[in-house]
């Protein structure tokens, strides 16, 4: 897989700090299970905190904590508990590993959702604000041209697309700011799948904001 | 909670770095003690660990915003994962501090959130590529100079540094906070990070 488009410096650092918005991290685990450049520069920023960490000045710990854990180190490791709002697993090699914790389908019956003709999305719940949502886009379709508020990542998973930018496929990341218009046709034979995350509230247009924004009133 | 006073919050922050006491292992020891906890599971190894490790951890967790009772049980819980999964730690892809450092993130972003943060693994990519041939070793060499190279940015990057890992801040809080647009945010940190990658390089 040869990747052209990758992380920006600043998104990789935020993953790495940990102040990502929930779905941006999504997609960034997600390209990072896809690409090893931007891995060893995930490591890189990583290696930041570890530095950060080792210069804090120490805290106060609890008298009873190394004596509590010294007693726990031998309890069996219970079995991890089945959280409600984490969904199941379900294997589909085609998809990012990282996925898999948040989307309960296969490719193959995702329950999409139709937006106009030729566009479709599925919104994958993430904790905090912003979008994280599965588009698929059909070919030849040509979305409207629009600009970002804030951070928006797009995670090319199937099929390609165009802009002002360049050609997107499998792996490749768009990672924009607000300071990007930019038009994307998808150029690909089969549907485009993509994962976007934004770290802003709804309230401006994203991708698709324009042809999104009156079908689901944000 | 430093919720209120940006400004004050950063000074502090700079102003609370402290350099390690000298008498103290250097950051590749502590590499080697985690390694060594992760071949044999050897209690007097997990509390010389915890020794230097503990306090900073929930040094971190406080600088996050989280109150001291929350930070103290994320810290013992970490340090028990630290015991648990110390047989994964590869210390030819980073030093101890920074495979602690994501532990403790880890474990203060599930608590915060929820939600499991995304994480990306080594073993399960795509494109398969032999990673532990490169760089062994780069990563332990380089985090024994970073402190000193952060030191050296100009304030208003190091600033941006210091608001992402210390206070969790995402780009768009960290503009509002600073009044100033999203992309100087974006181009401050990546200034910082150009700067840091070649002192590496030089090192
Ligand atoms: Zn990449």
């Amino acid at each position: 897989m040869s990747i052209r488009h990758h992380l920006d410096e600043a998104t990789l650092l935020s993953y790495a700090a940990g102040s990502l918005s929930q779905g941006m991290a999504l997609v960034v685990a997600c390209h990072l299970s896809m690409c090893s450049q931007c891995r060893k520069r995930a490591a890189e920023q990583e290696a930041v905190g570890g530095s950060l960490l080792e210069d804090l000045a120490p805290a106060e710990v609890s008298a009873h904590a190394l004596d509590n854990l010294l007693s726990a180190l031998d309890a069996p490791v219970s079995a991890p508990e089945e959280k409600p709002d984490e969904c199941r697993r379900v294997k589909d090699s085609r998809l990012p590993a990282p996925l898999g914790d948040y989307l309960p389908y296969t490719l193959d019956d995702v329950p999409w959702k139709k937006l106009v003709a030729g566009i479709s999305y599925y919104d994958i719940e993430c904790q905090t604000g912003g979008v994280s949502r599965l588009m698929r886009i059909a070919p030849g379709k040509n979305l409207l041209p629009h600009t970002h508020k804030g951070n928006e990542l797009t995670l090319v998973l199937q099929g390609s697309f165009c802009d002002e930018i360049g050609r997107f496929a499998r792996g490749d990341v768009a990672d924009l700011d607000d300071q990007v218009e930019h038009q994307p046709l998808v150029d690909s034979n089969t549907d485009c799948i993509c994962l976007i995350a934004t770290d802003a509230p709804l309230k401006f247009t994203t991708l698709l904001g324009r042809l999104v924004q009156p079908v689901t009133g944000f | 909670m430093n919720h209120e006073q940006p400004d004050e919050t950063v000074n502090n922050v700079v102003a609370l770095k402290t350099a390690d006491a000298p008498e103290s292992a250097s950051a590749n020891d502590w590499s080697g003690l985690l390694a060594a906890l992760g071949a044999k599971q050897d209690k007097q190894l997990f509390v010389s660990l915890f020794g230097h490790f503990a306090p900073r951890v929930k040094a971190y967790i406080l600088r996050l915003g989280l109150v001291e009772s929350v930070a103290e049980e994320l810290m013992q819980e970490t340090m028990l994962l630290m015991w648990r999964k110390a047989h994964m730690y590869k210390p030819e892809k980073a030093a101890a501090s920074t495979w602690i450092f994501t532990l403790a993130r880890n474990q203060s972003i599930d608590w915060m959130r929820k939600q499991k943060y995304p994480e990306y693994s080594f073993d399960e990519t795509f494109d398969q590529v032999d990673e532990t041939a490169e760089d062994a070793g780069e990563q332990l060499v380089v985090s024994g100079h970073l402190g000193a190279i952060i030191d050296t940015l100009p304030e208003n990057q190091a600033q941006v540094i210091y608001m992402s890992f210390y206070e969790g801040r995402a780009h768009g809080e960290i503009a509002e906070r600073l009044g100033i647009p999203l992309g100087s945010v974006k181009s401050r940190i990546r200034l910082a990070c150009e700067k840091i990658k070649a002192a590496w390089r030089d090192v």
